[in-house]
């Protein structure tokens, strides 16, 4: 063998690498009997719960998604509500056709890859800053496209079919499930791919994107999987806004506002953390629940923990915790110790 | 005729986009920040006006003269204050921080004034108009609005070129630690840069709320017009961004002849085949 | 009559000490080269002077004054301007332009757009041309004239000769004559040892960080500089 594979062989006998630390493992444990209780909630709590936890799984399903585009992907988008927009047409035109809705969610999140194909395409023309106001008037396209065809309704909406005949707890239920299994699908799908190959070439251009490119990393490539994905989990979500809503309103789906929760919720809880949309998201909905009587005040106040949030503490919440206590509940990093010396 | 009526209307309108679009052209150069708040400054100027119209009694001419200066002011102490330090806390935070200033000023504007559209009453002024050359009609308010914005642009033109300041707002946009090194303290040309980009956009903001009704939320279609008619016109030029200004407003106007419901939808095509075809804009200005 | 004085100047480089604990004096008029290889920290002790890099500790003093503390903007005032290294034109700035932006903080003195004009006469023709479309040695000209135009009692000078043919740094360099000539002090940073030799008063080598040799150029021997130069010490060879 040459000198270099010995020397490489020497060096790595000497270290120990590892995915997760000891406390991933247990955590690891905590989530999956936290799944378990979340799942059985309809047969224990009363339907007003779940319908709530619904719109709760959303954000947090909305926010990985954006986390995934910005915090690892580095493509700041304030657009992804064109998806979310689409995947919401997708269910009603396809339980139209007469697909039994919750199986129209997860092809939601088909057609809006279909979409997101060319929608790239376009987007990635513009740098930086400029990308992210890009996605917004691409949005904001997409609205006014949907709006001028009548089959979807028009410009003031359409109700879903195919589950008017379904007993309300029992639909109740079944939404809540789809909506827990959006959230588990999302966030489990950005841990899995981040901590495969595309993580990693993510991560390497997120930290230095010419040195990544020389190291061979197809950075365009990189970034439109991520770009996919994100387009695939919001249209699922939009989904599933449409099935617990039971219809859909282009000026409501294609808003803005959905941009702003999922950038909020982000920027709160942690960019970059898989674990940060999770916190943000509870945080973000006890705000809502806290300030519900005051009206848009509640967005006011977001926005300025938004801005002070960005400003000084750019790793959010979870950053703040990582910082003081190392955990990781999903940890996508390598942990290196030497191994004959006690860490 | 109906078609070169709807041209005129539309380089009119492309004035005021232009102006529109000054200001975030120019805060985008000298410091690299894309203001999502844009557009909801000028909805908030507009608001302003309204207030100070109904509170005082003042006609709406002298309140334009003070709110644009006012708002040249509020724009150097946002930069100073809250701008300056997000710009050393990493790529990502000027634009959450003016994304959170977007949705901070909409609601705010929201809670006070009420989802209500309202628009700026121009008196006889807004309404009137004159004949041209047959059956061209001509609107006052278009006409001024646009004079009005080229010599704005002409003014901003002339300042960048001939002043020392204005010169160094564009040495700073080419290289800002250089800048730093012969002298200038960038915290007050991005402040001034700051300045001038409120300035301009409030009475971009106000010259429109007298032809188009405003509400709260109208904000980010004011900061998507601006926006295209940068990436048509191209970045670094202030000429190109008129010209992105005129492409957008005829685009438009033609639009709407054929279909007042595609008027958005045909600025928002052209503003996408740009894109596709020609992304560095019309008339690129210096290379990168 | 010192003009310039640094003690104890330490300046990081992320985690490595770039200067370290440097201290050194500058008399008026006088020229002086610092020489040292890649990485000795010459150009960062330059950027310090100049406010674009914060010191960790040490003070410098310009006559008299404590300007440790000041920004790079305030220091143009203080009257330190600094000749980048690689020149750092304004791209989109013509010639005239690029001059003048030396001259925005106004300091009083004998350098005007005209006194440059006369230092380099092939100037006046380019004027309006875009700094760009330059060549190097034309860039370097324009950058120094640049640096003239705020009347700086101190001029930095980071590595002229960079980039350069040989020819048109010596042109450049008898430049530098005429400016010490008129009244300003100049502190050059310079790769090419002999040239550095040939126009400065007093030499000082840095090696990691450190001034290893400092004297007047004739009364250094050339081995005493390689030696410095590559830090061999005394036994070895």
């Amino acid at each position: 063998m040459t000198l270099s594979n010995l020397l490489t062989e020497r060096a790595a006998a000497n270290v120990d690498v590892r995915r997760a630390a000891r406390t991933s493992k247990l955590s690891g444990g905590a989530l999956l009997a936290a799944v378990v209780l979340l799942a059985a909630l309809p047969y224990v709590v009363f339907s007003d719960v779940t319908d709530t936890l619904v719109n709760l799984y959303v954000l947090v399903a909305l926010a990985s998604m954006w986390n995934l585009l910005a915090g690892f992907g580095g493509l700041v988008s304030v657009g992804q509500q064109a998806f979310v927009g689409i995947g919401a047409y997708s269910v009603i035109a396809l339980a139209d056709l007469g697909v039994q809705p919750y199986l129209a969610v997860p092809l939601a999140a088909v057609t809006c890859v279909v979409f997101a194909v060319p929608t790239s395409w376009l987007a990635f023309r513009l740098r930086g800053d400029y990308f992210a106001v890009g996605t917004w008037v691409i949005a904001e396209v997409y609205r006014l496209l949907v709006v001028r065809v009548d089959a979807l309704g028009g410009a003031s909406g359409k109700g879903l079919a195919g589950l008017s005949g379904l007993d309300p707890v029992l639909r109740g239920a079944l939404t809540y499930w789809v909506a827990l299994a959006l959230t588990l699908a999302t966030v489990g799908g950005c841990y899995l791919l981040l901590r495969g190959r595309v993580g990693l070439s993510l991560m390497a251009v997120r930290d230095e994107e010419t040195a990544a490119s020389a190291a061979g990393i197809d950075v365009t490539r990189a970034k439109r999987i991520v770009y996919l994905v994100s387009a695939a989990g919001c249209g699922a979500a939009g989904g599933v806004i449409t099935v617990s809503s039971l219809s859909v309103n282009p000026d409501a789906i294609f808003n803005v506002q959905w941009s702003a929760y999922m950038i909020f919720i982000v920027v709160i809880g942690g960019i970059g953390f898989v674990e940060g949309p999770l916190l943000g998201a509870v945080v973000f909905f006890t705000l809502q629940q806290l300030l519900a009587d005051y009206g848009a005040w509640y967005l006011v106040i977001l926005g300025a923990v938004g801005i002070a949030v960005a400003r000084w503490l750019p790793g959010g919440l979870w950053g703040l915790v990582r910082d003081r206590t190392g955990l990781s509940l999903f940890p996508v990093g390598y942990y290196v110790r030497s191994s004959g010396h006690a860490r | 005729m109906q078609w070169i009526n709807a041209v005129v209307q539309g380089l009119l309108l492309g004035g005021l986009y232009a102006l529109f679009a000054t200001g975030l052209s120019l805060m985008f150069g000298v410091m690299r920040i894309v203001n999502l708040a844009h557009g909801d400054l000028a909805v908030v100027a507009s608001f302003l006006a309204l207030a100070l119209i109904s509170g005082t009694g003042l006609p709406l001419w002298v309140v334009i003269v003070v709110t644009v200066p006012l708002f040249a002011v509020l724009g150097y102490l946002t930069q100073r204050v809250l701008l300056q330090g997000s710009l050393s806390s990493g790529p990502l935070a000027t634009l959450l921080v003016t994304f959170g200033l977007s949705i901070v000023l909409q609601n705010v504007l929201l809670e006070i004034f009420s989802a209500d559209t309202r628009t700026l009453d121009g008196g006889a002024f807004a309404t009137s108009s004159f004949q041209l050359a047959g059956s061209i009609t001509v609107g006052w308010l278009p006409l001024v609005t646009f004079l009005l914005a080229c010599a704005v642009l002409a003014g901003i033109q002339v300042f960048l070129s001939r002043t020392g300041l204005g010169r160094m707002l564009r040495a700073s946009s080419d290289d800002r630690e250089t800048a730093n090194l012969v002298g200038a303290d960038s915290r007050h040309v991005y402040g001034v840069a700051t300045a001038i980009a409120f300035a301009t956009v409030a009475l971009a903001g106000l010259m429109f709320a007298m032809r188009s009704s405003f509400d709260p939320a109208t904000g980010p279609s004011r900061l998507i017009f601006a926006f295209e008619a940068v990436v048509i016109g191209g970045l670094g030029s202030l000429w190109g961004t008129l010209l992105g200004g005129i492409v957008l407003g005829v685009t438009q106007s033609l639009g709407a002849q054929i279909d007042p419901a595609m008027t958005l939808l045909a600025g928002h095509l052209v503003f996408l085949a740009v894109l596709a075809f020609r992304p560095q804009g019309l008339l690129a200005g210096r290379t990168a | 009559m010192t003009l310039l004085s640094i003690r104890g100047l330490t300046v990081h480089h992320g985690l490595l000490r770039a200067v370290d604990g440097l201290s050194l004096e500058m008399e008026r008029g006088e020229v002086l080269a610092i020489i040292g290889a890649n990485g000795a920290g010459k150009s960062t002790l330059l950027r310090a002077l100049a406010g674009l890099d914060a010191p960790t500790s040490g003070t410098v003093h310009l006559d008299g004054r404590d300007i440790t503390r000041f920004p790079a903007h305030r220091r143009v005032s203080a009257g330190i301007a600094l000749v980048p290294e690689g020149r750092r034109l304004f791209r989109s700035l013509t010639v005239e332009e690029n001059l003048l932006t030396g001259a925005y903080r106004g300091r009083p003195g004998p350098w005007s757009l005209e006194a440059v004009y006369e230092l380099f006469p092939w100037m006046p023709d380019r004027r309006r041309q875009n700094a760009a479309q330059l060549s190097g040695g034309e860039q370097q000209s324009v950058a120094i004239g640049r640096a003239l135009l705020s009347n700086p009692d101190l001029l930095l000078i980071d590595e002229l000769s960079l980039g350069l043919a040989p020819v048109i740094v010596r042109r450049i360099y008898g430049a530098l004559r005429d400016i010490v000539a008129a009244g300003t002090t100049a502190l050059i940073v310079e790769q090419d040892v002999s040239q550095a030799m040939r126009v400065a008063d007093r030499v000082n080598c840095l090696l990691e960080g450190r001034s290893v040799l400092a004297g007047r150029p004739a009364e250094l021997s050339a081995e005493q500089v390689e030696r410095a130069y590559f830090g061999i010490r005394d036994g070895e060879d």
